[in-house]
């Protein structure tokens, strides 16, 4: 189903309102006689509209302005598309104020245009200085390297700052970037504030994507990447704050209390399972109130320390009371 | 004659001369970190000049956000790497992306009873795209793929993997090696059989066994019995009919423990 774009006389946007989808409303010209058979032989309107129920009408739009500006489809000789200027021609009736609306739309475009190439011309001049600031850290960080450890801890501090701001990864010692500076210090007092009360909710312990994602909802913004939040975090023990990262064997990672003990945790878990005889992650985790995922991670270690069993079939992953340790 | 060379005075003479080295190349890497500071507020002007001008283009234009990851990328900068870079404060492509994160993430728990943490990337675009309203930002796939790059930094899984042109997310962290996700991609009707394994990529049966296993165990795929002639390795994460369904209040209940 389509319908040429020489058909279209005008177009314009019906904003969305309460019960009411975004809208854009084409205006046509007259069927000419040779057209295609389509959906209905005729209708009473001259227009038809376009319902964005989701997104996609800023988009739809501005190509369609577009489209409709440049007339791709006439193709015309300059001496020729004068004449279509002059008055109307049958099936090319114009109404007068198209001509200031197309204009406008013209120059809209134009400055688009302009915007984007310049703004491009503008972002590679930066990113000449951005480089520069590259091979300025890499000869910083092979003198540092030569020296073997003379620098003073200031000046490391200070250069993992610069790194910070640039974004360039730590040539020295390939570490994520900027970690140990100020900065992530600071980080790390503040969520030891903002994730106290959220962990004890939570049974002392929460996986490293829910503090992400509590943590940037708190903010609203001036947001955490999932760097400074790691970075701030690996020194939440050497700051002797009341929370520490473990990262689990299987490389996830979580946030406890100092004050929870897993390995405890783990003891009530062997209970739980030999009361139900036996059960799955998510069974235990529905049964206790936990996420799937640290309800998997409890199971793991209580495996690992020998309290439980595991039976791996393609109904899933079941575990049991270890026996062979309990009734030897 | 006494020997010198081990005694107070040569160890003297040593610290003197070791003494003299430090300084020295104290002097060396001060310099040229009071010149990098100096360079830094320079570009830190620049960069804020650059904002008063384009910051619009880089929030609305997700073209121009790829050519603006793209040059970073080739001179050796993270943009995203931290909130506090002046990347992320001045332009504000921090925040963009660490909130596409967070919705990404809630998407993916969300849905990760039906399709066991696997989603093509296109039902995650539909799905944030919901989330995020109508009059929200528009967001790109690529937009996606960059976000969830750096969530990866998380250590719960997050992997992306490309399937026939386009990719599959997944979030959660099973293991899945070269054979489960080459499997993975010859899944193109929704689901896969032994035969069609052992025909496209010349596999013994015992090895397109266990990998269908093991995708059965990590629950990313279904098994179909039913199925005319053999059984069917059906992954829901390429189940288009479940695109258009909402999440339902339930489901998003259960995301939360």
């Amino acid at each position: 189903m389509a319908i040429p774009l020489s058909q279209i006389v005008f177009i314009e946007e019906q904003a969305a309102g309460i019960g009411k989808s975004a809208k854009i409303v084409v205006h046509l010209h007259t069927a000419p006689p040779n057209k295609e058979p389509g959906p209905f032989q005729s209708s009473k309107n001259s227009y038809i509209k376009l319902s964005f129920k989701e997104h996609g009408q800023i988009e739809f739009y501005r190509r369609l302005s577009e489209e409709m500006t440049q007339r791709r489809w006439e193709n015309v000789p300059v001496s020729q598309s004068l004449q279509t200027n002059r008055g109307p021609q049958p099936g090319r009736i114009r109404a007068v104020g198209i001509v200031g609306i197309e204009r406008k739309l013209e120059e809209k475009r134009k400055e688009t245009d302009k915007n984007i190439s310049e703004a491009f011309e503008d972002l590679s001049k930066l990113m000449i200085k951005a480089k520069e600031m590259v091979e300025l850290s890499k000869s910083i960080a092979n003198k540092i390297k030569d020296k073997q450890g003379d620098i003073t801890e200031d000046e490391t501090i200070r250069f993992k700052s610069y790194l910070l701001s640039m974004g360039i990864a730590n040539p020295v010692t390939r570490e994520t970037y900027g970690s140990g500076t100020q900065y992530h210090m600071q980080l790390a007092r503040q969520l030891a504030g903002i994730l106290q009360v959220p962990l004890e909710e939570r049974g002392g312990i929460m996986s490293l994507t829910e503090v992400y994602c509590l943590v940037n909802r708190a903010r609203g913004m001036e947001l955490l990447s999932p760097e400074d939040l790691v970075n701030a975090c690996k020194m939440l023990e050497a700051l002797k704050l009341p929370l520490r990262l473990r990262v689990f064997d299987s490389g996830v990672m979580v946030i406890e209390l100092q004050s929870h003990k897993e390995e405890e945790m783990v003891a009530s878990a062997l209970e739980t399972v030999s009361e139900k005889g036996s059960l799955t992650s998510e069974e235990f985790a529905k049964l206790v109130g936990m996420s799937v995922l640290l309800a998997k991670e409890r199971l793991l270690l209580a495996e690992k320390m020998g309290h439980l069993c595991r039976d791996d079939s393609v109904e899933g992953l079941r575990f049991y009371p270890n026996l062979f340790m309990t009734q030897s | 004659m006494h020997r010198r060379g081990v005694g107070a005075g040569a160890i003297a003479k040593k610290k003197l001369a070791e003494a003299k080295y430090k300084e020295r190349g104290t002097v060396l890497a001060e310099d040229q970190l009071a010149q990098m500071s100096k360079q830094l507020d320079m570009f830190k002007t620049n960069l804020e000049e650059f904002a008063s001008k384009h910051k619009q283009e880089i929030r609305k234009n997700p073209e121009f956000r790829v050519q603006f990851q793209d040059m970073c990328a080739t001179i050796g900068v993270d943009p995203l790497a931290s909130g506090k870079g002046f990347w992320s404060e001045m332009l504000g492509v921090g925040d963009f992306y660490y909130e596409l994160g967070v919705q990404i993430i809630e998407v993916c728990l969300a849905l990760k009873h039906r399709n066991g943490g696997l989603i093509t990337l296109e039902e995650l675009h539909q799905q944030v795209l919901k989330g995020r309203g109508k009059f929200a930002q528009d967001v790109s796939q690529d937009d996606l793929i960059r976000a969830i790059k750096k969530l990866k930094a998380l250590g719960t899984g997050f992997g992306i993997i490309p399937v026939g042109g386009t990719y599959l997310i997944q979030s959660v962290p099973a293991e899945l090696n070269m054979d489960h996700t080459v499997v993975l991609q010859l899944a193109e009707n929704g689901y896969v059989t032994v035969s069609e394994i052992k025909a496209c990529l010349k596999w013994e049966t015992e090895r397109a066994r266990q990998v269908l296993e093991h995708l059965l165990k990590e629950g990313l795929a279904w098994l179909d019995l039913q199925a005319p002639g053999e059984a069917h390795y059906w992954l829901p994460a390429l189940f288009t009919d479940l695109y258009s369904q909402e999440i339902t209040a339930e489901e998003a209940r259960e995301t939360l423990p």
